[in-house]
């Protein structure tokens, strides 16, 4: 059986030329961005798979391979068994693409009209495209904007739109890059429950998602690749993926200001650390992960040694955030 | 085969229907796009009637013959401003928007969607054609003897075909060059309306500008058109035969379209290798 996604060593380079600032320069020297590098994934059919990563981390580089709309500069993609440097036309067929913050179409049609062209850009008959586009705009409860013209819409409205374009070609597999990017609680609940939903509703649909939320990894995910700087970094469901980090516990400091705060690191039997100072109570919070608590001792008496109050201490379940903490050494946000 | 004939039938129909639309719901096109360029030709129909004035002889009769002959390039104009900067240029907008990586992942052709910006620009376009004709008889005086309509049709269309062919070249550099593309269509504007003979006789170009020029099919389109509707003077003011000009504009429209197709394939395929495809603010 072919993978719905298949990538073997997957790297991609960009040439970014430097503009000549002098005369003497007489060639515009170049600079290479590692985008992508050696990425090997294998997602199945009907799975929900997530990507998840800071920004500049590879992921719309990724997307954008599987899309065809980029080459790999070495390796290999598959998508549903067809090479995207060979095969472009197999996969167009049966994919879509979603990106977050999209300004698709033109703006003085209405979303109704909007949505019907481009589904004559996969020669879905009229009929047909404007039953499916109609209980759609429903679905998202958007159908009181199905005729204003897109350019009047909101953010979240034009969104909700753009996922409509992409489910309504029924795609086998579709790729959504950061779909709930800037959007209220409310449109994206609405947009995760859609896509769970779908997924489930027929079995060989497959989703690839991005995105730098990790509530929405979690609870939406059943496998997540966590990728940093161009490599993939861990690869497994998110309930393996927080079992790796739950030998370890994470604390919660809430100290006065720290000055210094990265004092702290050499602590030993520390995982991982960060923090984050807030200004206007004049406190910081101090995250630890540990491998054994006996740590808490050692950060106890650290915290003191540089004249600072502890008012709270907190110990949690690991989250995803912990678990990307642990292994990129940095938080997400 | 069918079944990809029909999806591209459909993405050509989906592709125009934004403009056939847009057309109706923005007015402004009327003043910009008819009244506008008739301002140019009118400009050169009064300095043929004030040469014509002080010319004597054939000399005036000629002058005077031009006056039609302005007409019928203004209003080929029309044609080839499409072509420039509502289908070729186009690609550029789609891009800045975010269309374009939107069209190139759907299946449909590449072909299909400039098809679908011509034919949807068309209706517009031959408004603008026939409103500068209209003029041309009703002001102007201007006067036509027509020759066979086959020939006239296949003329026409063989024109059409061959300049929307060139169009989807120029729209394969736009995929990829942004502003640099868009100073070629500047060129392309005001000197091509020179050799090309918009406002006068290709034929007084002198015969190697003449030839050179003939490479852009409006060349030989607008010379056969003007030849096939003053009959009287075809033989004093014509470039070629018709005939000639007919099998040349044939094997334009050919060629074009091959070279449309593979240049389109090929920066495609430039573009997924350098990232420019999907690169906006170039
Ligand atoms: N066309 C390009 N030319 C040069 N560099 C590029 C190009 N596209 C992306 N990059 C670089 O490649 C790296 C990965 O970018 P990418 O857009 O894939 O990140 P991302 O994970 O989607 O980030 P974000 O969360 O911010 O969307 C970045 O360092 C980016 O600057
Ligand atoms: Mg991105």
């Amino acid at each position: 059986m072919n993978y719905a996604v298949e990538t073997k060593d997957l790297t991609r380079i960009f040439r970014v030329k430097k503009r000549r600032r002098r005369r003497s320069e007489s060639k515009g020297s170049e600079q290479d961005v590692t985008a992508l590098k050696d990425v090997n994934l294998r997602i199945e059919e009907g799975e929900l798979f997530g990507l998840l990563g800071p920004n500049g981390a590879g992921k719309t580089t990724l997307i954008k391979i599987l899309c065809t709309l980029l080459l790999p500069t070495s390796g290999k993609a598959y998508v549903a068994g067809n090479d995207v440097e060979k095969d472009p036309y197999p996969i167009r067929r049966i994919i879509n693409m979603v990106s977050g913050g999209e300004t698709s179409g033109y703006g003085l049609l209405t979303t109704r009209e909007n949505l019907w062209m481009f589904s004559q850009f996969y020669g879905i008959p009229s009929k047909e495209a404007k039953k499916r586009i109609d209980e759609m705009l429903e679905a998202f409860g958007i159908w009181d904007k199905r005729n204003a013209k897109v350019r009047t819409l909101s953010t979240g409205e034009r969104q909700k739109a753009n996922v409509i374009r992409g489910f309504m070609t029924d795609p086998s597999i579709i790729f959504l890059d950061e779909p709930t990017l800037g959007l209220d609680v409310n449109a994206s609940r609405t947009i995760r429950k859609f896509i769970s939903d779908w997924v489930r509703e027929t079995s060989g649909r497959t989703v690839l998602l991005t995105t730098h939320y990790m509530m929405e990894a979690d609870e939406l995910c059943d496998r997540l690749a966590i990728i940093d700087e161009g490599g993939i970094v861990a690869c497994d469901t998110p309930r393996n993926l927080k079992k790796t980090v739950s030998k370890a516990s994470s604390l919660m400091f809430e100290a006065d200001y720290l000055r210094d705060p990265d004092k702290l690191k050499g602590i030993e039997g520390i995982q991982n650390f960060t923090y984050k100072h807030n200004g206007q109570m004049n406190r910081t919070l101090l995250t630890f992960i540990v491998e054994d608590e006996s740590a808490v001792a050692d950060i106890v008496s650290r915290i003191v040694e540089q004249g600072a109050k502890i008012h709270s201490l907190e110990k949690r379940e690991p989250t995803l955030e912990d678990v990307f903490v642990s292994l990129v050494g940095k938080g997400l946000a | 085969m069918k079944e990809y004939l029909l999806l591209n039938l459909r993405a050509l129909k989906g592709r125009a229907y934004p403009r056939v639309v847009g057309g109706t719901r923005e007015l402004s096109w009327i003043f910009f796009d008819t009244i506008l360029p008739l301002l140019t030709v009118a400009a050169y129909v009064f300095v043929y009637q004030y040469l014509g004035s002080l010319a004597q002889g054939p000399q005036k009769e000629y002058i005077g013959q031009f006056v039609g002959y302005v007409i019928l390039g203004g209003a080929m104009t029309a044609y080839w401003m499409n072509v420039l900067w509502s289908m070729a240029a186009q690609f550029y907008w789609e891009k800045e928007i975010g269309n374009l990586q939107l069209y190139m992942i759907a299946p449909m052709s590449r072909m299909a969607v400039l098809g679908g910006m011509a034919v949807g620009g068309m209706f517009y376009t031959t408004v603008r054609a026939v409103s500068t004709i209209v003029i041309g008889v009703l002001i102007f005086g201007v006067t036509f003897s027509l020759g066979p309509p086959i020939y006239l049709i296949l003329v026409f269309l063989l024109t059409l075909i061959a300049l929307y062919g060139m169009g989807m070249l120029f729209a394969s550099l736009y995929m990829l060059y942004g502003r640099e593309a868009w100073h070629t269509s500047s060129l392309l504007t005001e000197p091509i309306y020179l050799v090309s003979g918009f406002y006068f006789p290709v034929k007084y170009m002198g015969a190697i500008v003449a030839v050179s020029a003939s490479i852009i099919p409006i060349t030989l389109g607008l010379d056969a058109l003007r030849q096939l509707m003053f009959t009287e003077t075809a033989g004093i003011h014509g470039f070629l035969p018709v005939e000639v000009e007919l099998v040349a504009l044939a094997v334009l429209s050919v060629l074009f379209l091959f070279l449309a197709r593979h240049s389109l394939r090929f920066m495609e395929n430039l573009g997924r290798k350098t990232g420019r495809l999907t690169m906006r603010w170039q």
